[in-house]
């Protein structure tokens, strides 16, 4: 049997031929079995069991390690793997050999199967000494290949597939003695690198590698390390880059998140998700910065067109001006610009949607300029729905401002008050025909009513709706006029019948109208009555507005004024010359609108009448006349009366409004729950009206306590902060 | 009937300015309905309730009475009593800042002057309330039972107190210094 043995060695290295022959096979065989089927004490198992493993392990000590310890680096390499084939091929044929041990001995004695208990040799002898050293060479091999130089990745993977096999079935020993010291390996490697990249690259640079480094290392492992490994690695490589140096990269001064967002660099932000996205919560951290960034953007927006506005230093600062609705467009851009980023390079994720809408809220509910952004909003509508605005643009650019109109609202809390002053600009439109297009009105609308519900929108829809039928009623009424041309010789009337409640209560009085007027008005009644018996008319001239010819010496111009005007103008067929009070007391005017009136008349742009003294301000002293001087190169000119003020009045208005709906809320909530704590109450009565604006806490609780008093509710005895309903 | 005068007479006698809590105190005790007037059936009442059928032993029946106010349970009772007593109309359900700050000087007073003192400053110097109403009213009391004055640590504007408390609260936290 030694012969055997030496002969396989010889064997092994080549002197003695390729193999046994099936002679000597046998013969060895026999023998073992022979040895192991005789009657103790002559049966040798034992022994032969010794001595297998004996055998293996003086070959290992004496030839296979000693002559690998001479070797170093990629030389010891080669050794492992020609004598882990070496070893290989012994235990097979040794195995074969003894076999027989196999099928009793160790199955009886519960030891290791003899190909197993080769494997155990050589792992005990030579893996556990120079293991580490092994690792190392590993390691650095593939860190030379990961500086860019070529390695023998065959070599690598031969060894790797040692560990594999000699781990018999599990991977312990190709994790434990190679796996973990990789990582740590492939961690220090990429700390290293991290650190010099964050000093030199941008940030996108600096990603671009990163991304590059991660799909390395997963090509690595397809080449020649484990596929387990691939989680493990790619884990690694992450950390060290991306996850413990997340704040660095993200904030990175003049290359960081924030720049590439300014910058529109969509391909960079993309590689930013896609990195990001693979590190728990990474997500979050960029989605703070794109929202801390867009809030910025919106702040520096509202300081810049609140510093335009104040250096212009305009009169009507309080109203919403060009530079408020540049806010507004500019909002939308920069709404539109984050949302692309997030469809193009986010994966429209709603972390980020999220970020969009709280930073838009943050800013958008800040006042502009001394102006609301509802009050801004509802200017820029105002300006693309009427003729004459400055966006000219065509029908569908309307549509879609629209629509990124409505988005906007939907950051704002104060949705009423937008409502309201949308309302009030919707009725001059209409009224005045200022409006550009019936369609984009009704689409707008529509927008609002699909968005914030049928409450936003009935009153508007229903003020739409009467103009419709205004149109209607006039054709019928001009019919009705037509029998008695007589009765109205020279003025066109027509009317508009709006039902209450659905307008703005538009503030009026009754001027002295002049005869030709009344007579037309009478007209009208009647018209009126003899199809609405029971409804009663109620005249508002100030909303009038009245085409008339003004004959002056040169030649005749058409003047286009609003009623109270005309009315005033017309005294001046009867009398050359009228003093203030004269015209006070003829139209029978308060003190403020005779001013405002004869302003717009005598100081303004077109000088109608001659004012006595000629300065810029209207006094009781002061004596008109006609100016039969005036001319103008436009056969047709438009004599404006300006405004007053409206905006303290609809924020009044609103806040009346609101003041019921609180109340409304809180007695809806008492009566459904009966009994409820303070902030419960608190809390829901926010939530119930939060679709139309943010109500004070405070005005809560005043309206709380107006209801106590008016015993609608009271404060429950026995437990403090609660409220009870009274029925 | 015991008219306002009256009242004024027997003050004099008892050596009790009229304008003394212990008149209020026996205002309580008799349950009289108007202020300034004492019905018979109320003084009867009253006089039976103290055990005195003399002014001596009404004089002498003080002390007991303003102990038998003071007492916890019976003090929030006085207390109402007191803001309804000040009701002039039978409609009103408020009454004036000015009478509402010597109504809590009267009644307070002694227990908790200085949360008494700033309120007092406070109302007089607020313009957002004219009139005190009987849920603020029972509201001083709270304050005055539950919260740590001064420091005011443990006062929450988020409970269901009064605003007319709210404000105070930031008035005073504002003039601290």
């Amino acid at each position: 049997m030694d012969a055997g043995v030496a002969r396989l060695k010889r064997i092994l290295h080549g002197v003695d031929g390729v193999s046994f022959s099936s002679q000597e096979y046998i013969h060895l065989y026999t023998t073992i079995f022979n040895m192991c089927t005789q009657k103790p004490p002559h049966d040798y198992s034992k022994q032969l069991y010794e001595r297998y493993k004996k055998t293996l392990e003086d070959y290992i000590k004496s030839t296979v390690l000693p002559s690998m310890k001479e070797k170093h680096g990629e030389f010891l390499l080669r050794e492992l793997v020609q004598r882990w084939k070496n070893h290989k091929v012994m235990v097979r044929w040794l195995s074969r050999f003894f076999h027989y041990l196999d099928r009793y001995y160790v199955s009886r004695k519960l030891l290791l199967p003899l190909k197993e208990l080769g494997t155990t040799c050589f792992h005990d002898l030579i893996f556990s000494e120079l293991k580490t050293t092994l690792a190392a060479i590993i390691i650095d091999m593939v860190d030379h290949e990961r500086d860019g130089q070529r390695i023998d990745r065959a070599l690598v993977k031969d060894v790797l597939d040692i560990y594999v096999e000699i781990g018999r079935g599990s991977m312990t020993v190709y994790e434990q003695d190679f796996e973990e010291a990789f990582c740590k390996g492939t961690a220090d490697y990429y700390s290293k690198k991290a650190q010099t990249w964050m000093l030199e690259d941008s940030c996108a640079e600096y990603m671009f590698k990163a991304e590059e480094c991660l799909q390395k290392e997963k090509e690595r492992v397809a080449h020649y390390l484990h596929s387990t490994t691939e989680p493990k690695l790619l884990l690694e490589t992450l950390s060290e880059l991306i996850s413990k140096r997340a704040e660095q990269i993200l904030n990175k001064e003049n290359s960081g998140c924030r720049v590439l967002l300014l910058d529109g660099k969509t391909e960079d932000l993309s590689r930013m998700y896609r990195l990001f996205s693979k590190m728990d919560g990474g997500l979050s951290q960029v989605s703070q910065i794109f929202k801390e960034h867009i809030n910025e953007e919106g702040m520096s927006l509202i300081k810049h067109v609140t510093d335009a506005a104040n250096s212009r230093k305009t009169e009507r600062k309080e109203v919403a001006g060009s530079q408020e609705q540049d806010f507004v467009r500019k909002a939308i851009e920069l709404h539109q610009k984050h949302l692309t980023y997030i469809t193009n390079c986010f994966q429209n994720q709603t972390a980020f949607h999220k970020a969009l809408k709280e930073a838009f809220e943050l800013f958008c509910n800040k006042d502009v300029a001394g102006c609301s952004s509802a009050e801004s909003l509802a200017a820029f509508c105002d300006n693309i729905l009427r003729k004459g605005g400055s966006e000219k643009l065509s029908d569908e650019a309307v549509e879609e401002t629209l629509d990124k109109v409505v988005n906007i609202l939907t950051y704002i809390s104060d949705k009423d008050l937008f409502v309201e002053f949308h309302r009030k600009k919707l009725g001059k439109r209409l009224l005045f025909d200022r409006s550009a297009n019936n369609d984009h009105e009704l689409s707008l609308l529509s927008k609002l009513k699909q968005y914030f519900g049928g409450q936003f929108t009935s009153k508007m829809e229903g003020m739409l709706t009467d103009i419709a039928t205004a149109r209607e009623r006039q054709t019928k009424f001009e019919a009705y006029m037509d029998p008695w041309p007589e009765s109205c010789p020279r003025v066109d009337l027509s009317v508009t019948v709006l039902t209450t409640g659905f307008w703005p209560s538009y503030k009026t009085f009754n001027i002295n109208l002049p005869t030709e007027m009344i007579k037309c008005v009478e007209l009208y009644k009647n018209f009126y009555n003899e199809n609405q018996k029971h409804r009663k008319l109620n005249w508002i001239y100030s909303m009038g507005s009245c085409n008339i010819i003004a004959r002056f010496e040169a030649r005749p111009v058409e003047l286009i004024v609003t009623t109270y005007q005309a009315a005033l103008l017309l005294l001046f067929n009867e009398a050359d010359r009228l003093s203030y009070s004269d015209i006070v007391t003829q139209l029978n005017l308060p003190d403020d609108d005779a001013v405002r009136l004869l302003h717009s008349l005598s100081c303004a742009k077109y000088k109608i009448l001659d004012k006595e003294p000629s300065n810029r301000t209207i006094s009781p002293s002061d004596m008109f006349q006609f100016n039969d001087k005036f001319t103008d190169k436009m056969r047709r000119i438009k004599v404006p009366l300006p405004p007053t003020d409206e905006k303290k009045k609809v924020i009044e208005d609103v806040n009346k409004d609101r003041r019921f709906s609180i109340d409304a809320s809180i007695v809806r909530i008492m009566k459904s729950r009966k009994v409820m704590s303070h902030q419960q109450l608190v809390t829901e009565c926010v939530e119930q009206l939060s679709r139309m604006f943010k109500p004070d806490i405070k005005i809560i609780k005043r309206r709380i306590e107006d209801l106590i008093s008016r015993e609608y509710l009271e404060r429950d005895l026995e437990t403090a902060n609660t409220y009870r309903y009274l029925a | 009937m015991i008219d306002p005068e009256g009242i004024e007479t027997l003050c004099s006698h008892l050596d009790v300015p009229h304008t003394d809590v212990r008149i209020l105190m026996l205002a309580w005790k008799m349950g009289c309905e108007k202020q300034g007037y004492f019905t018979l059936d109320e003084w009867r009442t009253g006089m039976k309730a103290l055990r005195a059928d003399s002014i001596s032993k009404l004089k002498k029946a003080f002390p007991e009475l303003t102990q038998e106010v003071t007492r916890p349970t019976n003090f929030q009772d006085f207390y109402q009593f007191a803001f309804r007593y000040c009701l002039t109309e039978d409609k009103k359900k408020c009454i004036e800042i000015p009478v509402a700050c010597e109504l809590l000087n009267l009644v307070l007073g002694l227990q908790f002057r200085p949360q008494v003192e700033k309120l007092i400053n406070y109302l007089k110097y607020q313009n957002e309330y004219k009139v005190i109403n009987m849920d603020q009213w029972m509201g001083f009391l709270r304050f005055c039972n539950e919260i740590n004055f001064p420091s005011l640590d443990n006062y929450d504007e988020d409970q269901a107190w009064p605003l007319i408390l709210d404000n105070f609260v930031e008035w005073l936290r504002a003039n601290k210094n």
